[in-house]
């Protein structure tokens, strides 16, 4: 059923030279789910191969890339959790640091036109900088991390096989890794087998019920199909905000306090939830929109329409738009060997 | 014979002046030469000596320079025409502290006559904005923002006796590529008269002036009690509009 095939696999280093790695660089076919709109990143300049996405998937769960050898990106990007980090508020760094923010989930990044809670970072491939230099994340510097891959076996060999030559640079480690995490589309949950009317997509009474509050109730921030409009917004956690979010980037005033609105797919998978993890259940958050929702300033307006704080939701409501969101959960995803850790080298 | 002899020497020189004197006035010189780029980092009248040297802004705050780097994009060579030249690739990084990068060597630059030159102080917006770069762009080489993904397009970093900063810091990091506090600034700089000439056969040498102090004067001057650092922001274009009226100056050139 996935129609509308998008195909930007193309072998990745034109200019090599003949050698055995043209075989690894077997091109591999982005598809977008064809209930999806046209990816932003797309791939340009850097085209997947499997050596290059393989390469990727190694690097992904490399704990050399972290100062002391103890950390990697799925330390804190858990497949099982779609990539956040279960029971962790706050991402658990080298030398037991605790970061200040809830670690997000990774899927459908390639849709995504900024990254972190902040939107601080505006493209995909330097997405992995921070969590590799932050002194509270990985710790690590670019020019280490690229001394210690040098130094490994095989990977100034799987670098070659990705690239054609045994190079190592920060370009081609954040380009592999771009390939492995771009290519981590979730678009196979119950939720996409409803839309794309796929066996698998039949909904319960609570589940059409829920998902009908949704379009009307929570729609207009989580939109439908990537259940996010990407934009950064106050959903009233705190009178006065801790963390200024968005405004740290932006420095404008009104964006004191927002963050970015997450996706809700795999949301069952990824508790804790908010940029802090302050709340553990998804009960507690559908019970934070109805009654807990703060007044502080730059609160959304879609939260306080008509004078009303919040989204009135009664219980049975709360319970119909649960079963809904755990439509959203992708197995499917979450159990693909492609993404799956590995052991360390 | 000899008249007839001298008189074909004469055709021939006089052909051959004509032809040197045609290329001459047309400018047609053909392939592309290597242009070095050297930068004498100053402050003021007096060569930059970081960490030792002291020195007083226009403001009469004293002042002391630990870090001093800067990069600059899209060099361009322009004639007296007003044909203008642009050197792919031109993304260069000095750090006052590694004399190397101080030393620059632009190749392939086509060969001719050349009255200024322009280029940007930062790196241009699209770049900027692009994904995963290498050369003097790697993130890896520093003067970068990876928490705001971006360059740091100058770097200042010192103490004075004025700042209010912990440690009587000074900590200057402009750059954003961004409305309102955009900071990419693009010059135009003379050559002095001779002007550059690029050739096949020659290495010209363009020695730069890098006055540090040129930041904190121009269109504003600066008070290091009231300002002594920012990462980026509202306050950065207040330092990019100084340091675009005067930090850079073509000494003179070695052809």
């Amino acid at each position: 059923m996935l129609i509308g095939l998008l195909t930007i696999g193309l072998i990745a280093n034109t200019g090599c030279k003949k050698n055995d790695s043209k075989l690894l660089q077997t091109p591999i076919t982005f598809v977008a789910p064809s209930n999806f709109p046209t990816p932003i990143y797309q791939f340009t300049d850097n085209a997947v191969s499997q050596a290059g996405f393989d390469l990727g998937h190694r690097l992904f769960y490399e704990n050399a890339l972290s100062i002391d050898n103890s950390t990697n990106c799925g330390s804190c990007h858990q497949q099982f959790a779609a990539f956040a980090n279960l029971d962790h508020k706050v991402s658990h760094g080298v030398n037991n640091c605790f970061g200040t923010r809830n670690a997000p989930t990774l899927f459908n990044l390639v849709w995504q036109p900024n990254f972190m809670w902040d939107g601080g970072v505006h493209h995909i491939e330097l997405s992995a900088l921070n969590a590799l230099t932050n002194p509270c994340e990985m710790a690590n510097s670019l020019d280490n991390i690229v001394k210690t891959l040098n130094k490994k076996t095989p990977y100034p060999t799987l670098f070659k096989n990705a690239f054609g030559s045994t190079e190592i640079n920060s370009q081609r480690i954040f380009k592999a890794l771009t390939q492995f995490t771009g290519m981590m589309v979730s678009a196979n949950s119950a939720y996409d087998k409803y839309i794309r009317k796929e066996k698998g997509g039949e909904f319960t009474n609570d589940e059409l019920a829920g998902y009908n509050l949704f379009k009307q109730k929570c729609n207009s921030c989580h939109t439908e199909p990537l259940f996010t409009d990407n934009t950064f917004r106050s959903n009233g956690l705190d009178l006065i905000p801790k963390d200024a979010g968005r405004e740290t980037i932006t420095l404008a005033v009104a964006d004191f306090g927002t963050f970015r609105v997450p996706s809700l797919r795999n949301i069952a998978l990824s508790s804790p939830y908010m940029h802090n993890g302050q709340f553990a259940t998804l009960v507690d958050v559908l019970k934070h929109y109805n009654s807990g929702v703060q007044n502080h300033a730059n609160l959304d307006a879609k939260l306080k329409e008509n004078g009303v704080l919040g989204i009135p939701l009664s219980v049975i409501e709360q319970q119909q738009i649960i079963s809904f969101l755990n439509t959203l959960t992708d197995n499917e995803f979450i159990h693909d060997p492609k993404f799956a850790e590995l052991p360390q080298l | 014979m000899k008249p007839i002899s001298i008189f074909k020497s004469l055709a021939f020189a006089a052909l051959v002046c004509t032809i040197l004197s045609c290329k001459k006035n047309n400018n047609e010189f053909t392939g592309s030469g290597k242009v070095n780029l050297e930068f004498d980092n100053m402050v003021g009248n007096q060569k930059l000596e970081l960490d030792t040297g002291a020195y007083t802004n226009a403001n009469g705050d004293d002042f002391k320079i630990t870090t001093f780097k800067y990069r600059i994009c899209n060099l361009t060579f322009n004639k007296a025409d007003g044909s203008k030249t642009l050197i792919p690739e031109s993304y260069l990084l000095i750090d006052a502290a590694d004399e190397q990068t101080t030393l620059q060597t632009l190749d392939n630059v086509p060969a001719g006559d050349y009255v200024s030159m322009d280029f940007v102080i930062g790196v241009d917006s699209l770049r900027n904005f692009a994904g995963a770069q290498i050369g003097a762009l790697d993130p890896a080489k520093g003067m970068y923002w990876s928490w705001n993904t971006g360059y740091i397009f100058v770097m200042l970093e010192g103490s004075s006796s004025k700042s209010t900063a912990k440690d009587n810091m000074l900590m200057f990091h402009v750059g954003g590529a961004k409305a309102p506090n955009n900071t990419v600034r693009k010059i135009t700089l003379p050559l002095p008269a001779g002007g550059l000439r690029v050739r096949s056969n020659a290495k010209p040498e363009i020695h730069l002036k890098v006055d540090a102090a040129a930041m904190f004067k121009g269109t504003s001057i600066i008070n290091f009690a009231t300002l002594n650092g920012f990462h980026g922001g509202v306050n950065a274009p207040i330092i990019a509009n100084n340091y675009a009226m005067g930090m850079f100056s073509v000494d003179h050139i070695h052809n």
